[in-house]
């Protein structure tokens, strides 16, 4: 029995001789998008994630001991001593013009040229993405993502009730074949596809990357078909060997919306991103901006601006590039040497590799056991918008040390193995196909 | 040095030792002060958190000063440093209610809320419980209880066959020590078994399988705010699906009757039970039974809490609030009744 959110009945349903609590006055009321915002048990797995004693592979956050705290000091001295009255006060809409400027210097190392104007800065990238699909999808639009997609990513289309149609990813990205059969499929179909969603440099959770061969077919298959790419770049610069590839806005300015960020190439804790758009879509997305925070932070747009112009910020993304990459060796030697029976994909920078478990484990309901073992993952489920991904699971290099990369790798090849024994005595994994996935908190994704 | 996990005053440090180290500096005189235990490692982590704040800020609201800490390695050197009145333990899951983080508390010579080590290891172990409770007359499903490496040594397909023959079906499957529904299945056909065992041994080594009861759900909390065991109202769960931990921990897709809606010979079957369970297990101050009530009204038991839930959808607060009574005022209750017992 549920209450109807339609019709003539009351917002808020107490309890009478006949009906009992649901504990939750409001169940009648909510929106449809807002059916699916559950915290599942999952989620709450993650809060033992964050104890000392368990070696956390879940979490996206970067390792921040590395920055030079008391510079960084001096900097957030200067926001208020020598800008105080702007940066305390509301700003523009669309961020403020000087930091627009430098995010051009910043996009230009992987082949960006654009004008300030068509910079909208935002409260992270996340937001950024938020309002892309907030002025463009309308509930049962399609989304093309790859697959797997960003966890962040699944959540803003849910939340706007797109339909999210997945396309395969290998080795080099997203396969333009694959990408093109689905746009065709979808056409004869009827589908109303609004936009392709890529991170095409060292895929969350994938690791991979989108070839420089495929870049210009991606964005050719997409122009057919009138179909948006939205790029989401917040890795691109931590690269472990090579410079970045050009970025698919340097090719393309009318057909690509370009999403940057300042959390991994400097730190998340300031909440600055960005999006880059053709000058009608920017309008929308400025105004969009401003009836969800009025203005992004002038305090934290200040900070990063200061940052930018007084400190080594490349120099910085090189220390990163340097501490991140003997880690994702850390990841990869221990991988080889406790979990041959896996395969995984080698990231050539960024977070994450992606680890394909032994055949019929279930990563999702293998969890439980691994917080048991003291080791925690992210299930290959929570990036998937259908409910696939329990033959996988995402591992992040990026926190935890090299010596506890290690060990986590170790504890998990005994949770594999306990795992493996038990799908072998019963012959099956243990749960069903759920198609509402939670997204982990902000520090997983 | 005084810990404030959750934001909060933390306690100030006691006065220095006094001769005796198990005298507490302040027995009923003035607000009491209580450390709550919440978190710990368990896979109800998340929940006990909840349950710990939850309880924190009504203890707040009536006087008592509360600080909330986790169980790691920062707690002896606190407790004998601040030397708390009382600790309240609310830890779910096995460190909290397995009786070892009370014998812990026994060891540092705390003072503390609810059954001690053994009523607690007693009432832990689901198939020892139910053993117990069917010595004293009370209905329970039949069951077997099987480690996972039987299934191994035996074969798991004779085992789950075995299963069905003689429990017959539908069945639950469960982990033998656990809470939160967590591992938690309702087998109506066969081919589903396999699921369900391996899903319940990710939480734990031994499952429990029973019969399963069709009837109505209730859940009764007995506390003691200083006159003995109390009954209070018993809650009624309705839920869309099964009472998992989604519907336990989301509002939604359950529904709650408290006082539950049973006919009142029924209603005192129910509180009887689940004094006699608090009795036999030699539980204290607070537990909570679940029972399924079947068509002839007979309660049938399931199982018992020492460290019942205490979060916004958590039964226990549900039954003080449907006896009249204010959360924090019984909560304090229960802390001077604990200083004195």
């Amino acid at each position: 029995m549920t209450t109807s959110s339609t019709g003539a009945e009351p917002l808020l349903a107490a309890p009478t001789e006949t009906a009992g609590t649901r504990l939750d006055p409001w169940l009648g009321a909510y929106a449809e998008r807002a059916h699916g915002m559950r915290a599942s048990e999952i989620r709450a797995l993650f809060a033992v994630a964050s104890r000392p004693e368990v070696v956390s592979l879940a979490g996206g956050m970067p390792f921040l001991d590395g920055l030079p705290m008391d510079v960084i000091a001096d900097v957030a001295k200067r926001v208020i001593t020598q800008h105080g009255a702007m940066a305390l006060q509301y700003g523009s809409g669309q961020g403020d013009p000087t930091l627009r400027e430098q995010i051009l210097d910043v996009m230009r190392l992987e082949g960006i040229t654009a004008h300030p104007d068509d910079v909208v800065v935002t409260t992270g990238s996340q937001q950024a993405l938020d309002l892309v699909t907030r002025i463009f999808i309308n509930p049962g639009d399609v989304v093309i993502a790859e697959a797997p997609s960003y966890v962040g990513a699944l959540g803003v289309f849910r939340a706007y009730q797109a339909d999210v149609v997945h396309v395969p990813l290998d080795e080099h990205g997203l396969v333009p074949e694959s990408f093109e059969a689905a746009l065709i499929r979808l056409a004869a179909e009827g589908r109303r596809v609004k936009f392709l969603y890529t991170v095409p440099n060292y895929h969350n959770p994938a690791g991979v990357t989108l070839s420089a061969e495929r870049r210009p077919r991606i964005l050719e298959i997409a122009k057919r078909f009138g179909v948006l790419v939205i790029e989401d770049n917040p890795y691109g610069l931590l690269g472990f060997d090579s410079e970045p590839l050009p970025a698919l806005r340097s090719m393309d300015d009318e057909g690509v919306i370009y999403l940057g960020s300042f959390s991994k190439t400097f730190a998340p804790g300031y909440r600055v991103g960005w999006a880059v758009a053709p000058h009608a879509v920017r309008e929308k997305l400025v105004l969009a901006s401003e009836s969800a925070i009025l203005c992004p932070s002038n305090a934290s747009q200040v900070a990063i601006s200061i940052y930018l112009s007084t400190c080594d910020w490349l120099g910085q993304i090189k220390a990163y590039r340097e501490m991140y990459r003997e880690r994702r060796d850390a990841m990869i030697g221990a991988l080889a040497e406790h979990l041959p029976d896996a395969s995984w994909t080698v990231p050539d920078g960024g977070f994450y590799t992606w680890v394909r478990l032994p055949e019929g484990l279930d990563s999702k309901a293998m969890l439980p056991r691994a917080v048991t073992a003291r080791v925690a993952y992210v299930p290959g489920t929570a990036f998937y918008a259908n409910g696939e991904g329990q033959d996988h699971l995402r591992l992040s290099f990026c926190y935890p040390t090299p010596e506890r990369i290690r060990e986590g790798v170790r504890r998990l090849a005994g949770v594999v193995a306990a795992e493996s024994e038990l799908v072998s005595i019963f012959g099956t994994t243990a749960g069903e196909v759920d198609s509402t996935i939670g997204s982990p908190s902000p520090d997983l994704a | 040095m005084t810990t404030e996990q959750d934001g909060a005053p933390a306690l100030a440090p006691a006065a220095p030792r006094t001769a005796s180290p198990e005298a507490s500096p302040n027995p009923g005189l003035g607000s009491p002060r209580v450390v709550v235990l919440a978190g710990g490692l368990s896979h109800e982590r998340d929940v006990s958190l909840r349950s710990g704040r939850r309880v924190a800020e009504e203890l707040r609201g009536v006087g008592v000063e509360v600080a909330v800490h986790d169980l790691d390695a920062d707690l002896l050197p606190l407790l004998d440093q601040v030397r708390p009145d009382l600790v309240w333990p609310l830890l779910h899951g096995s460190t909290g209610e397995d009786g070892s983080v009370r014998d812990l508390l026994e060891l540092a010579g705390v003072r503390y809320v609810g059954t001690d080590p053994r009523g607690s290891r007693l009432a832990w172990d689901k198939p020892i419980a139910k053993t117990m409770v069917a010595r004293a007359g009370i209905a329970t499903p039949e069951f077997v209880a099987l480690p996972h490496s039987l299934f191994r040594e035996i074969g798991a397909t004779r085992v789950m066959d075995a299963l069905v023959r003689r429990l017959g079906l539908p069945l639950v499957v469960k982990p033998a020590r656990g809470g939160s529904a967590l591992g938690v299945s309702l087998v109506t056909r066969p081919e589903d078994l396999p699921r369900a065992m391996v899903g319940c041994f990710s939480y734990g080594d031994v499952a429990l399988v029973e019969r399963a009861v069709l009837g109505t759900e209730v859940a009764v909390s007995i506390v003691d705010a200083g006159d003995g065991p109390r009954v209070l109202p018993a809650v009624e769960i309705v839920t869309e699906g099964s009472y998992d931990y989604d519907a336990r921990y989301n509002a939604g897709r359950t529904e709650y009757f408290a006082p539950a809606r049973l006919d009142p010979a029924a209603a005192a079957a129910v509180a009887r039970t689940a004094l006699t369970v608090h009795e036999v297990l030699g539980l204290r101050h607070v537990s909570r039974t679940d029972l399924i009530v079947d068509d002839a009204g007979t309660p049938h038991f399931l199982e018992v809490n020492v460290a019942p839930g205490m979060t916004e959808t958590s039964l226990l607060p549900q039954a003080i609030i449907a006896e009249g009574a204010e959360l924090g005022t019984l909560y304090r209750a229960i802390v001077e009744n604990a200083l004195r017992n």
